[in-house]
Formats: structure tokens, C-alpha cells, sequence
């Protein structure tokens, strides 16, 4: 009896009340998450949230590089907009990202539908498809430089094969042709992004939809137009908007191709901020450059955050 | 029922769309693997048909690895893209864990903003972040790009990662949880490992994109020993206007075989990560 009622749990419980508490505290899903996510959280702060208002200050400012800056208020955006180049870059800008994205949604349609039919081999063709866009950039950029190149074009080979006069375009030489091939390359890059992705959607459309439109009597167009497409949509609308963003702030692929030439006919807003913040050393004109990217991709950032968010 | 012209209905109706794409889709590579194997006098000659190489020859992958660094930016590539890619994913597993799993104030809020810093564009921050990495003094060392790489490999992983983690169940959670594990063992022991599938997509994604990256290289490394290849590859090989298109070619082709290689052994797990995002809507 007596050693029975040895109190043993009512010993060991006041020892055990701190660590079990902590322990409690932090078994609490908001402390838990908030300690979990801190490092990754503090990491963007530093590196994007940081930047970013720095980069709104440096606009501010006239900042050659090693040098310390004067506050100029609105000067450096007032200069962009008597600059004739700027409003070419913009421009530019705009055609190539609305060209190139319209190229790439109806070639990546056509492809997704080539590739939504029954024969062999299909993961290997699939996965052949894709490598333009796992290829680093630059590297596939140099091959169609040497493609495109003034004096060894193969391009040009098959033209004047075909009956051109010799020496054929000089690709990178005429201003309009210039931003033909950047748009083209782009294009070949960005397509299977949007063939393969697009194709994965049409893969989820439910077959007894066809079938129940080609006894209601739909041509071949009509179950594309009324079937296909509208179930589609959502999934052109995410990529396309991805594809937007990418393809307004590119930089590699025309840094690498033409440098923004010739006479800045296919120089972008990240190529020419890029000069100005780089090669002339002005880091506050060069900032506010690059800012002016900001409206355009706010928009359609908070655009795809949102629709991600009800969708997902 | 397939008669003969059925077949070959059938066979032209999906090759000719098919084989065209494909075509399109390989012929500069083609031409990036033939460039690479012709010697010069074959290179810039007018007269032989250029779709063929007459005299294969590697002298330009000896010269390439003998004359210039490409071995080492190689290597300094392939050691970035796995520091940096290592970095994002466990990073990205801190953020997507608690928004896939817990109930908190603010998780909605976290979500849209780590989207949001997923899509921001390099070219909005590279100026600010050029300065920031030189008052560090981190300009031309490794550190700088596996630091800056992260800045978007963090949100796309965790983004990635966010997707795969809601579509695990619970129930081995909940069970690890009532048997008196705490919040981070059951994370640990229990959760991650049923995610390698996830680990793999986010993973293969942040080591292409890794190997992809130019701007920030560009930028903080200027060192020949220091480059990584997309860089040295521009930066050297192309000498003023001299284009020496033999190297060019094999240190492209070189280049792009890590990520080919990778992209290979799991291209069914890329495919999965590149369509989850969108096809999820």
C-alpha cells in the first residue's frame, strides 16, 4: 500500500512542465510556421524586397558606378522620355512580345494538336519536342548566330539555292530583319512550352465530349471550336500570361544575337538599361529604365497571382 | 479496320504535322553538331554543300579544351547550379511545408507573394543587385551567383513544391501525430519522404534553370576563372568580331549536355512539373 501511493507521476511532473511547454509553444501551427518559413522569408527580403526599393531609390538618383550618388528626384525619368531611343525601345518591346507570343499560342495550338494522336514512339517525339526550351539559351542562340551568320548563312544558302539573288539577307544587318530572327528565335525557344503544356491539357478533355458532339453532328472545326477551345481556355489564358512576362523582360537571347543593333532596332528594355546601367556606368538612368518595365509586368503579375489563386 | 490506304492516310496525317515540328524543333542542333565536327577549310567554304561533313574531325573540341577554360567554367557551372539548386530546394520546402499544410494568419497573403516574386523578371532587379553584391564584396567569387541564384529559385520551387504537397494525404500525418510526434518530426520522418516525385520536378527545373542563367554571371563575373559556360562561352569566344565558329560550336554542344543528360534520365518528371502549374486550373 505504502508504496503504492508513491507519489511517481506528481515527482516528475514539475521537472517535465517547462521543456513540455516550450514544446507545446512550439507545436502551436503558427509559431511552427512562422519559425519554419522565417529563414527562406528573411533570404527574398534580403535579396528581392531589398533590391527592389533600392533599385526605386537608385532611379532617383544620379549614380555613376563607384561613385556616390546625388538625389535628382524625377530627373533620370524625365530624361527617358526625351530620349528618342527609349521610346524605340518601347516600341520594340511591344512587338516583339506581342508578336512573338502570338506566334508561339497559335504554332504551340497546332503542335499540341499534332501531337494529341495515336502513334508510336510518342514520349520520345515529345521529349526531342521539348529540347529547344531545356537547351541553355545562349548556347542554342550561338547555333542559330552561325545560321544567320552575313557571310556563311545556310539560311541564305537554301534562299539563293532556291533562286535568290546572292548574297541574300543580311539577317542581322537590316534593321526590320533583325527583329524578324530575334522574334523567330524566340518563338522556336518558347513553343514547346506551350505545345507540351497545352497538349497535357487536351489530354484531360473527357473523349465522350467529342463523341457526344459527333453524333450531334459537329464537323472536324466546329468540335475544335465548341468543345476543345473553351475547355482550353483557362490553360492558354496561365500560359500565355507567363510566356507575356518572360518575353517583355528577355534579355539573353538579343544581348547575344545583336546587342540591341543595328541602330537599336531590336534593343528591349533589360538590353538597353542593361547599356546604360553596365556599359556607360550611369546606375540610376539605368534603373529607371528598367522601372519602366514596372506598370506593364505589375499588371500582369498581379494578374496571374490572382487567377493562380482562384484556380488553384 | 485498317486497310492499306487507311495506314498511310493515318501515317501522313500525323508524321507530316509531326515530322515538321520535330524538324524545326532539331535542325540547329543539327547544325550546331556539324559546325563543331568540320575543319576550317570546310567551315568557310562556299562551294561544298554544307549540309555534309567530308572530313569529320575533332580539332575543335581539342582546342576548345586545351586553349580555353571551358573545362573549368564547366565545372563552375555544374558546382552553382548544384549549390543553388540545393539552396532552393530546401528553402522552398521551409515555405511550401507550412502554406500546404498549416492554418495560420497571414498564409494567404505569403502564398500570392511568393507567386509574385516567382515572376519577377531578373532585368527589374539586376541593377540594384549589382551594387549590393559589390558592397558585399562577393563581385567575381562563386558566392554571388549561388546566392543570386536562389532569389528565383526559392519561389518556384516552394511554388512547385506548394502543388505536389497538397496532392499527399494526411492521414499517415495525422496518425505520426497522435502516436506523440512533434510537428517538425512528422514533417521530417513522415512527410518529406513520400515527396521525393516533387523533389525530383523542382529539383531537375532549378538545375536547368541554374545552367540556363546569364545576366547575373554576365554581370558579377568577369574573371576567366570564375565564369560560368554560357558566359565564357560569349564573352571569349567571340574575340571583337572574331568569331571562332568551330569552338563556338563544340563548346555549345558541350554546354548543353548536363542538361540534356539530366533532362533525359527524367523527362517524365519535367514534363509533370512544367504542366502541373497551369493544367491544375
Amino acid at each position: 500500500m505504502t508504496i503504492r501511493s508513491e507519489p511517481l507521476i506528481g515527482v516528475a511532473r514539475p521537472a517535465r512542465r517547462r521543456p513540455a511547454s516550450l514544446a507545446a509553444w512550439l507545436d502551436r501551427e503558427s509559431v511552427f510556421s512562422w519559425l519554419m518559413m522565417a529563414l527562406p522569408l528573411l533570404f527574398l527580403a534580403a535579396l528581392v524586397g531589398y533590391p527592389f526599393c533600392y533599385g526605386i531609390l537608385l532611379s532617383l538618383m544620379n549614380r555613376p558606378v563607384a561613385q556616390p550618388g546625388t538625389f535628382v528626384g524625377l530627373q533620370n525619368f524625365i530624361t527617358d522620355f526625351h530620349d528618342p531611343v527609349f521610346w524605340r525601345v518601347a516600341v520594340n518591346t511591344f512587338v516583339y512580345t506581342g508578336v512573338a507570343t502570338l506566334l508561339k499560342m497559335v504554332g504551340g495550338l497546332c503542335l499540341a494538336l499534332a501531337m494529341n494522336q495515336n502513334f508510336r514512339m510518342k514520349n520520345i517525339v515529345r521529349a526531342l519536342l521539348l529540347l529547344p526550351f531545356i537547351v541553355p539559351t545562349v548556347l542554342s542562340t550561338v547555333a542559330w548566330m552561325w545560321m544567320l551568320d552575313p557571310a556563311f548563312s545556310v539560311v541564305n544558302r537554301l534562299l539563293i539555292g532556291l533562286g535568290m539573288p546572292r548574297p541574300g539577307p543580311s539577317w542581322l544587318g537590316n534593321p526590320t530583319l533583325a527583329m524578324i530572327s530575334i522574334i523567330v528565335i524566340n518563338t522556336w525557344r518558347g513553343l514547346p512550352f506551350y505545345g507540351i503544356t497545352l497538349l497535357a491539357g487536351l489530354q484531360t478533355v473527357p473523349p465522350e465530349l467529342y463523341e457526344a458532339a459527333t453524333i450531334d453532328g459537329a464537323s472536324g472545326w466546329q468540335r475544335f471550336r465548341y468543345v476543345t477551345l473553351p475547355l482550353l481556355q483557362p490553360i492558354i489564358l496561365i500560359v500565355t500570361l507567363f510566356s507575356v512576362i518572360f518575353t517583355f523582360a528577355d534579355f539573353q537571347l538579343v544581348y547575344v544575337l545583336t546587342h540591341g543593333g543595328p541602330q537599336n532596332a531590336t534593343q528591349l528594355f533589360a538590353t538597353y538599361a542593361f547599356d546604360i546601367g553596365m556599359g556607360a556606368g550611369q546606375l540610376g538612368l539605368g534603373a529607371s529604365v528598367a522601372l519602366m518595365m514596372l506598370p506593364a509586368l505589375a499588371l500582369l503579375i498581379v494578374a496571374l497571382t490572382l487567377y493562380m489563386r482562384r484556380s488553384g | 479496320m485498317v486497310t492499306g490506304h487507311g495506314r498511310v492516310e493515318h501515317t501522313l496525317r500525323v508524321w507530316l504535322p509531326v515530322g515538321f515540328f520535330l524538324v524545326l524543333a532539331l535542325l540547329p542542333f543539327y547544325w550546331m553538331a556539324i559546325a563543331s565536327l568540320k575543319p576550317n577549310s570546310e567551315l568557310y567554304s562556299a562551294s561544298v554543300n554544307s549540309l555534309i561533313v567530308y572530313h569529320p574531325t575533332l580539332k575543335h573540341y581539342a582546342d576548345l579544351l586545351s586553349e580555353t577554360g571551358f573545362l573549368l567554367w564547366s565545372w563552375n557551372t555544374m558546382l552553382v547550379s548544384v549549390v543553388a539548386t540545393a539552396i532552393s530546394l530546401v528553402l522552398g520546402v521551409m515555405l511550401a511545408y507550412p502554406l500546404a499544410r498549416m492554418r495560420f494568419a497571414g498564409a494567404g497573403l505569403i502564398a500570392m507573394t511568393v507567386a509574385a516574386i516567382y515572376l519577377v523578371p531578373q532585368p527589374l532587379l539586376f541593377l540594384p543587385l549589382a551594387d549590393v553584391i559589390n558592397r558585399l564584396g562577393l563581385g567575381n567569387t562563386l558566392t554571388s551567383v549561388m546566392l543570386t541564384y536562389p532569389t528565383m529559385l526559392v519561389p518556384f520551387s516552394a511554388w512547385l513544391l506548394l502543388g505536389y504537397f497538397k496532392t499527399v494525404p494526411k492521414e499517415l500525418e495525422e496518425a505520426a501525430r497522435i502516436d506523440g510526434a512533434s510537428r517538425l518530426q512528422t514533417m521530417r520522418r513522415i512527410f518529406l519522404p513520400l515527396c521525393t516525385p516533387g523533389f525530383i520536378s523542382a529539383g531537375i527545373f532549378a538545375f536547368t534553370l541554374s545552367q540556363n542563367e546569364f545576366l547575373y554571371a554576365l554581370i558579377f563575373l568577369t574573371k576567366t576563372s570564375v565564369r560560368t559556360v554560357p558566359v565564357g562561352v560569349i564573352a571569349e569566344l567571340i574575340r571583337g568580331d572574331v568569331f571562332y565558329w568551330g569552338q563556338l560550336m563544340a563548346g555549345a554542344l558541350l554546354g548543353s549536355i548536363p542538361v540534356a543528360l539530366i533532362y533525359s534520365f527524367f523527362v517524365e518528371h519535367y514534363v509533370a512539373g512544367l504542366t502541373s502549374g497551369s493544367v491544375k486550373a
